[in-house]
């Protein structure tokens, strides 16, 4: 009896459930917010008088634990004023395909150039677009620095 | 005659195309039904409410590459799926899913062929479903395969008998083993009401028989890795997919004759009653499915040879001594 009984309830909670709303979220139509401190896709931004952050000291590049970031510092010159220190980095590139979104570069990068933004919708057809350079994070640093001001 | 067979042939098309499409739509609202339990919605990105998404799993399913194992037996392995759905439909031929029609002044029963020992028919063919899953299993010369066969010969073998002795009650009190006579003979009262330890009985044993959970074990997916059609795949897959959900419309449709009157109602045609109740009878198959986890095989064994078998007994002897005393 005690068995028919539990195979009723079950029954019962189970058609419950029909009737309430799903949970399901519409993915690419609606898309959910992340967290404040979501881990995403990587990004380099610019002071407020538009020099480079980085001075190309690779720390970034020397922490990450797959190894994901190639950095070539060069020297600033007075042609040359990308960043305020004597170095900049003249190369910088980030495989994405390889970053584990650790956050570690994050944490090692002395002049906070380098941040996380809540973006995560990185799938790509080509290899090559994998490779994030300079000039597209610095891009997604524009681009993070709008989504933040939303988000505040 | 040729009248006669004309009529027939159509009556098979228009139900077998019927069955089909019922088959191709009970998988979507399996889908959706046990989504919304779940709190999920299910498919419904193709079409409007995922309405074409029957459609697009057959096209898939043709498109798909269709592998034999180098160690099976072919011929077997071809047979095995055309037995397990040819075995689903025809089942289909006795049953009285209308009242008659005048059509073109034709009157035209709503039945394919109303045989005289419809029910022997009905148990004979569902029983010849289980050489389809058998046979599958021996000819994938797999190890999965064969456990699932052998799981659903010994399953089917038990559950088949209580299946029989529990509609003995109901052929008691309707005198007659064609399907149409049984349907008649509820036209006042269903025999739900008369027979309704068989009525319990009769539909427990459809769940065992038609392989559905909480009794899947020839398929059981998380230990057996689909039982008797782990080798398969493709449209040879598609069949055995039909003739389970086939198996699943046929068993709703024999419950209702049986037990819920057949197409007996009022207000609405008589074809649509009988749809209504198939298709409650079906969405029950699919809430259960969502409900209830799977039977362990011993403890399946010993509720149908301990529980089932002994009450389905007593309910024959109970509805004897019933009938004696009333007449």
């Amino acid at each position: 009896m005690g068995i028919v009984l539990a195979i009723l309830r079950g029954l019962w909670l189970t058609i419950s459930h029909v009737f309430k709303r799903p949970v399901t979220v519409f993915y690419p139509e609606r898309k959910r917010d992340v967290n404040p401190r979501f881990r995403g896709l990587l990004a380099l931004s610019l002071d407020e008088e538009g020099f480079e952050k980085c001075v190309g000291c690779g720390l970034c590049a020397r922490i990450c634990p797959s190894c994901a970031i190639v950095v070539d510092a060069a020297e600033t010159s007075e042609d040359e004023p990308y960043s305020r220190a004597e170095r900049y980095a003249k190369n910088y590139v980030i495989d994405i395909g390889r970053c584990i979104f650790c956050g570690y570069c994050v944490d090692a990068c002395p002049t906070e150039a380098l941040s996380m933004t809540p973006r995560y919708e990185m799938a790509d057809y080509e290899r090559e677009n994998f490779l994030f350079t300079k000039s597209r994070l610095l891009a997604n640093g524009k681009r993070m620095t709008k989504q933040e001001e939303m988000l505040a | 005659m040729l009248e006669f067979v004309l009529i027939a042939v159509v009556k098979s098309i228009v139900v077998l195309l019927g069955l089909l499409l019922m088959v191709a739509y009970l998988t979507l609202l399996e889908r959706r039904l046990v989504a919304h339990i779940q709190v999920r919605v299910g498919p419904t990105r193709v079409g409007p409410w995922g309405l074409l998404q029957p459609i697009a799993d057959g096209i898939k399913l043709f498109l798909k590459e269709d592998t034999i194992p180098s160690q099976a037996d072919r011929l077997l392995f071809f047979l095995a799926p055309g037995v397990s759905l040819a075995a689903a439909f025809a089942t289909f031929a006795v049953i009285p899913f209308g009242n008659e029609i005048q059509l073109l002044g034709h009157r035209i029963p709503l039945q394919i062929a109303d045989v005289n020992i419809g029910l022997l028919y009905v148990f004979a063919i569902s029983s010849l479903g289980v050489y389809g899953l058998i046979l599958g299993a021996w000819a994938s010369n797999s190890k999965y395969p064969i456990l699932g066969g052998l799981r659903s010969a010994a399953q089917m073998l038990s559950y088949e008998l209580c299946l029989v002795f529990s509609v003995i009650g109901v052929l008691m009190i309707s005198r007659s083993v064609s399907l149409a006579d049984v349907v008649a003979g509820q036209s006042r009262l269903w025999f739900v009401v008369l027979q309704p330890v068989g009525f319990l009985v009769f539909l427990i044993a459809s769940f065992a028989e038609v392989n559905r959970l909480p009794f899947d074990l020839p398929e059981a997916e998380n230990e057996l890795v689909g039982g008797f059609h782990t080798e398969y795949g493709s449209m040879k897959f598609a069949m055995f997919f039909l003739g389970e959900y086939g198996n699943m419309i046929t068993a709703s449709a024999i419950i209702t004759t049986l037990y819920l009157g057949g197409w007996h109602g009022p207000f609405l045609p008589p074809v649509v009653w009988f749809l209504i109740k198939v298709i409650a009878f079906l969405s029950f198959f699919i809430w259960v499915r969502g409900t209830l986890p799977r039977f362990r095989y011993d403890q399946l064994m010993k509720f149908g040879w301990k529980v089932l078998l002994p009450v389905s007994l007593a309910n024959i002897i109970v509805t004897g001594l019933v009938l004696a005393f009333v007449d």
